[in-house]
This record gives structure tokens, C-alpha cells and sequence, in this order.
């Protein structure tokens, strides 16, 4: 097995199952078919020479191909298959000289600093930053000045050139091992550094070392053949790259001599580089892995019935979601995550959207507004808003709607805005471009907004960046933002959970108030109860990718059906919550001594 | 902001007195002979030691460091000791032509890597597959070797460029620009694909931010948020790629410029390394080392502006 390909042999190390998921890549195996018969000509080169790959002779220069030089010769007469043959093992062994010199030097001494830190690692970082000051091939041309024309010695110094790309990976690996809980515990239980390193941190990094081979010994033997091409080679090591010179300046007389060693360079590289792009599919699942489901989409199982309150108000419904099911491609067919959804929010009221992480909650409200992360579908189903369906709609289509008519606030406040705007173009960007304002009245709108939602210095906030604000005032940015259109409906998914407690009930009352004021419907995605007595006039609950029950917030808390619904109060540690009392709630002492 | 470029600039003259120093020590092993070489095979003992005192090798190596140090600090590099002509001169003139062949690489690079990336990361499906794939081709070819082709197609056989040479732009801005466009070419290509798979990755991760959809959640269309918010947060990364080919063009220059038979820094360098011109080979080194630090530096600037996180702390 040694002599399949250069990277393939410490490939098979990281277990069977890599060496033959590459090969069964579509890449992957026509690359290590090429370098197999590269090596397999390398290793054998001495004896498949049909002549001395350094005789002259005079007859022979420059010579078609013919019975006795079978690809012909060059200037000096020489046969160029031989010499082929020879070079392909002397330019192979450069490119692993090179992969071993820099795997040796990177990994030693990414694997100290990583580990031990202090002087080494100082002095890794000052050699890395010094390769990266200067082209490798000015090194290389100025080391051949002192160490003559070897091939091993440019090689050997090429390598240590470019170990710092290996000793920068190995030293982040490590560095991040180290600190990992089972590093701490081996360290505990008294297991020496040499065990820890072997055992938890080199395998840690086998697999980005074992990525960068095939790289390296590509660069390895395109550096090789470059510094040769520049007549800088040791004539006694006959190389692609010497062939090529040769070739090149003789251009006007034959062009016989360029072909072949361009031709093999030319693949060989090209089958490292795919061979590598393989490894990186194979070790880091980021193959292009085109979905072919197994079979269509379908959904297994019955879908439990909505027990329903019954109590639902004459009200004109806004949002009508019926039997929604979504789902995103997995490795055999689909995985479903919203198997039936069913919502109705009337005109004006505040609806709690409650479940556990994973029932679907946020994937529910992400098809509403056709905001479904990359892969996710919506399969069945229908969701009517005011009259109109949405599902099916262009994302064109859908932007009509879409922060004029429904507006969203997100969950996690820091990661919701454009670290790299200004919270006011962020405000006013929309303004200008959905809504069409002029953007001096775009600016006044986003500064009362600020005011409206609370912010105590609004031009200050307009002109700060994310980063500047805390949680809160970030969440209460983009209130200001998901409002600035005065829409119908509002969809908030979990608008509390990332802030502080305090916090909390601060951007409820805020949405509280904005609802009075503006008259909006609110879908408010919660796994907190608490949230739902506080402000919700009605609640449905979801578990699993199914509405299982729904109802006016307070018949559902004093008189829960479903198995579920009354597994949730029970989940909750003071013991069953109290109803709300009438009125605007804001009595609710449930869950929520966490609110108040 | 002054303070963080004032920083990252020590940084550079400390990595460049490192490199300075090793590169002088390092070459000390290859001169034993360059006296007897400059003087001529036939010349005496006598006439040797003259030309050793002439260049100063005669004296201790920490004398001639320091020597050459002092006066390199003033921007005089010294004189060739083959051909007698002033180093920083030398070294100037060709490293004008070579820098303007990475450059133009550099801003091809960057108009072409970008624009495939944001195709490939926009488009997705056929056009990324494609684009991924062209990437993978283009850094896997050697740059000689693809130069070597460009000549062989375009040049020898079409004669729609000069073959080898160069001409001023001074002297004639059309020639000039003939006379570069097959070496630019050839060293753009090994490096678009790196840009362009570096902004392909940024600008899907970008497109996965959570910002990205609360944009889209307030009806922006979809055009301009790539333009605007995903580019934008493309750009850092991307930058700092485009930094790293800078250095690795004025690599492929050097192989570029030989085959050409372009006056720039590669021929030189070659020259003076065989012949052991250590003055010369310091130049090179040196001023290599500065122009490598301040467009690092530039690029830190740069991404500074991008990044508000980094221009505000």
C-alpha cells in the first residue's frame, strides 16, 4: 500500500473508513488514481529507464519520437523519457521532502507552544510573522547562493518556510484542547503531559494535519519545479522543472521537450490539489452533498387534534395558519420539524406561542415569514394572512408585506444587528428604501422611535455602533425598528429570554404599551409562561411540531386539557401557576416571580 | 488609531532588523571566494587582497555588519561589488517594475476574485459548483507553467503580445501595457482562487447571520443586502487574504519577470545571488521587507476602517 499516493498512506491511519470514502469520492478517487501511477512511475523509474537519463548522444539531439527514444530527445541528445522517468521520482521526492520537513518542524513546535506556551510560542509567532515578510522563493534563491545547487537542501529549507502554515493550525487546535474539561480531568487524575499530548491533543489535530498534506507537497513540488524552471536546479537531479527549462528555451526548435513535463506537472498538481479539496469533504462534511431524497416528503404519523377552548372572540382573524408542516432535507429523506401547525391571531390581540426548545415554535414563526433557514420548506399547509396566502410566495412578493405589514423581533438582540452599521442607518435604511421616506424624515422618525421605546439618549444611540450597546438597548433598537412601520402584526420570538430579568419586564411593558398605541396584533414566542400571563390575551400550546391546544389565556391556565399542557404547569417550580386576573394582566405572580 | 498604526509599524522595523541580520550572517558561508571571483580566476594573491580590501571583506563580519547597518539606516545600501552601481538605486528602479506587476495583479485579483466569489455565494448551485471548481484549478497549476502556456498560445503562436521584454511606460504607454499583460495575467490567475473561495465562504457565513434575517424580516430586498451588509462583512476577511497574495505575487514575480525577460527584481536577484553580491542581495531583502510591511500595514488600516469594532477599541 506504500506506494499509492503520497497523501493517501498517512491518510489511511485516521481509520479503513476515510481511505475508502475518498476513493468513492467523485474527486477524490480519479486524483489518487493519477498520483498511484505518478508514484508507482516514480518508485520504479531506475528500472523502467530504457537509457541513462544523463547520456548523450550526438546522433539523437533534438530527435522526432522514434523506435529507439520513444518520446524523442532533447538538445543534448538526450532521451527524454528516461530522463521523464527519472524526474517524476526526484520532483515526488522533493514535494514529501518538503511535506516532511514542514509537518515535522510545524507540528513539534505548534504542538510545545500550543501546549507550554511562553518562549516557544513567542518565537513560533515572531517565525511565522518572518516567512510572511518575504516570498519564499528570494529566501530560496539567496540560501542556494551559500548552499550550492542541491535540490534536498532547497527543499529541506522550502519546508521549514512553510511549516508555520502547519504550526499555526496544530497551535490552535491545541490551545483549544487544552483548555477543554477532559483535558483538565486527565491532568487531574495525574497523567503525565507526554500521555495527555499523545493521547487527547495529537488526536486532536490529526485530522487538519493530515488535511494540509496533499497541499503542501502540491506547493512542495510547484516551488520546485518554478526554482528549477530558473535554471537554479542541481543538473545531477534531473527535474520536471529543469525539463521544463530546457524545454522552454528550445521552444523555437522543438516543441516536443515542453510537453511532457508540463503535462505530468500539470496533473500532478492538479490531483493534489483535488485530492485535497476530497480530504476536506471527507474529514469535514462540507462536501457539496446534493439532496436526493429517498423518497417525497410525507408525513408519518397522525397528527393529534387541536383541542380548542372554544372561546375565541367574534374577531376578524389577521393570521390564519392551517396544518403547516416543515421541513428540511436529512441524510435519508426529511427530517419534519412542524408537523401541524394551526394559529388563528384576531386583529389587535397578544398571542402566546408556548412550548419547550424544539417544538417548532420559532420554525413555525420563521414560515410565516418565509424567513426559513437555508434548506427549509414549507411542505403542506397554508398560512393566510388578512386574506392572502403566503405560502408559495416569491421573497419579492413576500417584501410587500414584510416590514410594512408584518414586522419581527428577534431573540438574541446582539447578533440581530450589523456589527458593521451604525444603529441609525440600520433604523432608517428600511424607512428609505420599503417605505419610501425621504431620509430626513427617515432620521426623525428612527430618533422618535428611540425616544418612544425607551431610550434615553436617542441621537447618542443613533450614532453608536451594535457593539456600543448593551442587551437591553439593543433589544429596545430593534422594537424601535420592527414598529417604525406601524404594522398589523408583530412577531416576537422569545423577546426576553437573552436579557436580564429586569430587563425583561421592562421590553414587555414596552411592548404592552406599543400594542395600546398602535393597535397592533402580537404573536409572542415563549417557553415562559410567566410571559404569556402577563401580556398574552390568548395562548396556544405546541409540542412536537403540533398545536395541541389553544384558547383564551386564562381558561387554558385555569382548566388545561391536554396532557401536555398540564405537564408544563407542572414543570414550573413553584408548583401550579395562579390564573391572571382580569383585566390587564399584569398580576401574574406565576413563573414569574422570574419577571418581577 | 495613530497609536495602532505607530504599533504595527515597530513591529515591521523589528521583523525587518531580524531579517536583516539573518539574511547577512547566513550569506557570510557563501563568500569565502567572492574576492578571487570578482578578481578573475587568473589574479594573484596579491591583486585578491586588494579587491578584499576594496569591498571590505577583510575586516571582522560584526565590523562589516555594522558598517552596513549605519549606513543602510541613512538609505544608503552600499555598491554592488560586481558591478560597482549604487544598491539602493538598483533596487529601487526594479522594484518599481516589480510592484507594478504585483499590483496589477493584486487589483485583477480583487475586482475578479471578488466578483466570482459573490457569484458562487449568491448563485449557488451550477455557477458556484463551477466557480469552486475554476479556484481549485487555478492554485493548483504552477504559475510558470501557465505563463510558460500564455506564451507559447498567445505570443509565439498568435503574436498578439511580445514574447519577452519591456517597454517604459514612459516610452510608450501602449507597448508598456502589452508588454505586461501576459505576466499579469499569468500571476493573477493562481491567486483569484483563493480570493474568490475566501469570499465565498465569508459571504455565506454572513448570509447565515442571524442580522441577515432580521433585515430581510423589515422588507429590504435581497439586493441590497448582499451589496451593502453581507459584502461589507465579507471585506475583512477578504482583505486580509488579498494581503497574503500581495506577498505571494512578488514571489511568482520574480519566476514571472525571468521568463519574460522582465527588468525587475527577479533577474537581479538572481544575478546577485550566484555571482554572492552580498550588497545587492541585502537590498533586495531589505526593501523587500519594507514594502511587505507597510502594505501589511495598509491592509490593517484598511480593515480598521471596515471593521468599527477595531477602529473603536
Amino acid at each position: 500500500m506504500s506506494s499509492v499516493s503520497p497523501a493517501a498512506a498517512p491518510a489511511r491511519r485516521s481509520g479503513p473508513g476515510l481511505f475508502r470514502r475518498l476513493v468513492r469520492h467523485p474527486l477524490g478517487g480519479v486524483s489518487m488514481l493519477i498520483l498511484a501511477v505518478v508514484v508507482l512511475i516514480g518508485a520504479l523509474a531506475p528500472w523502467l529507464a530504457p537509457f541513462d537519463p544523463s547520456a548523450t548522444d550526438l546522433r539523437m539531439i533534438l530527435a522526432e519520437p522514434g523506435p529507439e527514444y520513444l518520446l524523442g530527445g532533447d538538445a543534448a541528445g538526450r532521451d527524454i523519457l528516461s530522463r521523464l522517468l527519472v524526474a517524476t521520482a526526484f520532483s515526488l521526492a522533493g514535494g514529501l521532502l518538503v511535506m516532511a520537513v514542514a509537518v515535522t518542524v510545524g507540528l513539534t513546535s505548534g504542538l510545545i507552544a500550543g501546549y507550554y506556551g511562553g518562549f516557544i510560542d513567542a518565537a513560533g509567532a515572531w517565525f511565522t510573522a518572518l516567512t510572511m515578510s518575504l516570498p519564499s522563493i528570494i529566501v530560496l534563491i539567496a540560501a542556494r547562493s551559500v548552499m550550492g545547487p542541491s535540490m534536498w537542501w532547497t527543499m529541506a529549507i522550502f519546508g521549514l518556510f512553510i511549516s508555520p502554515v502547519y504550526y499555526r493550525v496544530v497551535y490552535t487546535s491545541v490551545r483549544s484542547v487544552r483548555n477543554e474539561l477532559y483535558v483538565d480531568a486527565a491532568r487531574t487524575s495525574g497523567l503525565g503531559d507526554a500521555r495527555i499530548i499523545g493521547r487527547h491533543v495529537l488526536l486532536a489535530v490529526r485530522a487538519p494535519v493530515i488535511l494540509l498534506m496533499s497541499g503542501v507537497i502540491a506547493a512542495g513540488i510547484g516551488m520546485q519545479a518554478g526554482f528549477d524552471f530558473l535554471g537554479l536546479g542541481d543538473p545531477t537531479t534531473p527535474t520536471w522543472g529543469q525539463m521544463l527549462n530546457e524545454g522552454f528555451y528550445n521552444i523555437n526548435r522543438s516543441s516536443n521537450l515542453v510537453l511532457w513535463p508540463a503535462l505530468v506537472l500539470g496533473l500532478t498538481t492538479i490531483a493534489l490539489t483535488l485530492l485535497g479539496t476530497a480530504l476536506r469533504d471527507e474529514l469535514e462534511g462540507t462536501g457539496d452533498k446534493r439532496h436526493k431524497a429517498a423518497s417525497p416528503w410525507a408525513l408519518d404519523g397522525e397528527v393529534a387534534p387541536l383541542l380548542d377552548h372554544g372561546d375565541a372572540p367574534a374577531g376578524e382573524a389577521l393570521l390564519t395558519v392551517r396544518d403547516l408542516a416543515v421541513a428540511y432535507p436529512a441524510a435519508d429523506g426529511y427530517a419534519t420539524v412542524v408537523k401541524g401547525a394551526r394559529l388563528t391571531v384576531r386583529r389587535g390581540e397578544t398571542h402566546g406561542l408556548i412550548g419547550e426548545s424544539g417544538s417548532g415554535k420559532t420554525q413555525t414563526a420563521f414560515a410565516i415569514l418565509g424567513l426559513l433557514p437555508q434548506g427549509g420548506k414549507v411542505m403542506a399547509g397554508s398560512v393566510e394572512f388578512d386574506g392572502e396566502e403566503l405560502v408559495g410566495r416569491s421573497d419579492a412578493q413576500m417584501n410587500r408585506l414584510r416590514g410594512s405589514r408584518i414586522a419581527y423581533v428577534p431573540q438574541e438582540p446582539m447578533s440581530n444587528l450589523d456589527p458593521s452599521f451604525t444603529v441609525g442607518h440600520q433604523l432608517t435604511e428600511p424607512l428609505v428604501k420599503v417605505l419610501g421616506m425621504k431620509k430626513g424624515a427617515a432620521k426623525e422618525r428612527a430618533l422618535s422611535l428611540l425616544a418612544k421605546v425607551g431610550i434615553p439618549d436617542p441621537q447618542r444611540a443613533f450614532d453608536s455602533y451594535p457593539h456600543q450597546l448593551s442587551g437591553g438597548m439593543a433589544q429596545r433598537v430593534l422594537i424601535a425598528g420592527a414598529v417604525s412601520s406601524h404594522p398589523d402584526l408583530l412577531i416576537a420570538d422569545e423577546p426576553t429570554t437573552a436579557l436580564d430579568v429586569t430587563v425583561q419586564a421592562e421590553v414587555l411593558d414596552l411592548l404592552r404599551d406599543l400594542q395600546e398605541e398602535l393597535g397592533m396584533a402580537i404573536l409572542i414566542v415563549t417557553h415562559n409562561f410567566g410571559v404569556v400571563a402577563d401580556i398574552c390575551d390568548r395562548v396556544t400550546v405546541m409540542q412536537k411540531g403540533v398545536m395541541v391546544e389553544t384558547g383564551a389565556t386564562r381558561a387554558v391556565f385555569e382548566g388545561p386539557r391536554h396532557e401536555y399542557t398540564r405537564a408544563l404547569f407542572a414543570a414550573i417550580p413553584q408548583g401550579a401557576p395562579r390564573a391572571p386576573l382580569p383585566g390587564v394582566a399584569s398580576a401574574g405572580s406565576l413563573g414569574a416571580g422570574a419577571l418581577r | 488609531m495613530l497609536s495602532f498604526v505607530s504599533r504595527r509599524l515597530a513591529t515591521g522595523v523589528g521583523l525587518i532588523a531580524t531579517l536583516a541580520v539573518l539574511t547577512f550572517f547566513f550569506l557570510q558561508f557563501g563568500v569565502s571566494d567572492v574576492a578571487q571571483r570578482i578578481a578573475g580566476q587568473q589574479a594573484g594573491p596579491d591583486a585578491v587582497a586588494v579587491v578584499e580590501e576594496r569591498i571590505g571583506v577583510d575586516r571582522p563580519v560584526l565590523v562589516q555588519f555594522a558598517d552596513w547597518a549605519s549606513s543602510a539606516l541613512t538609505g544608503d545600501l552600499g555598491r554592488s561589488w560586481f558591478s560597482g552601481q549604487e544598491v539602493t538605486e538598483a533596487v529601487m528602479s526594479r522594484m518599481a517594475v516589480t510592484v507594478s506587476l504585483a499590483v496589477g495583479s493584486v487589483v485583477l485579483t480583487a475586482i475578479i476574485g471578488i466578483t466570482l466569489g459573490a457569484l458562487a455565494a449568491t448563485r449557488r448551485g451550477w455557477a458556484d459548483r463551477a466557480v469552486q471548481f475554476l479556484a481549485v484549478l487555478g492554485q493548483a497549476i504552477p504559475g510558470f507553467l501557465l505563463a510558460m502556456a500564455l506564451v507559447l498560445v498567445f505570443a509565439i503562436n498568435l503574436d498578439w503580445f511580445p514574447a519577452t521584454g519591456y517597454t517604459r511606460p514612459s516610452d510608450d504607454l501602449g507597448a508598456w501595457a502589452l508588454s505586461i499583460t501576459l505576466p499579469v495575467v499569468a500571476l493573477t490567475v493562481g491567486s483569484i482562487g483563493g480570493v474568490a473561495q475566501q469570499v465565498r465562504g465569508s459571504m455565506i457565513d454572513a448570509f447565515e447571520r442571524d442580522y441577515v434575517r432580521t433585515l430581510r424580516s423589515r422588507g429590504l430586498p435581497r439586493r441590497s443586502i448582499v451589496f451593502q451588509h453581507v459584502l461589507r462583512n465579507a471585506a475583512g476577511p477578504a482583505l486580509t487574504v488579498l494581503g497574503l497574495q500581495f506577498v505571494i505575487l512578488l514571489g511568482g514575480a520574480v519566476i514571472v519577470e525571468t521568463l519574460f525577460s522582465i527588468p525587475g527584481l527577479g533577474p537581479l536577484a538572481l544575478n546577485a545571488t550566484s555571482q554572492g553580491d552580498i550588497p545587492v542581495v541585502m537590498g533586495i531583502v531589505v526593501v523587500t521587507g519594507v514594502i511587505v510591511v507597510l502594505v501589511n500595514t495598509l491592509v490593517d488600516v484598511v480593515q480598521a476602517w471596515v471593521n468599527p469594532k477595531v477602529r473603536l477599541s
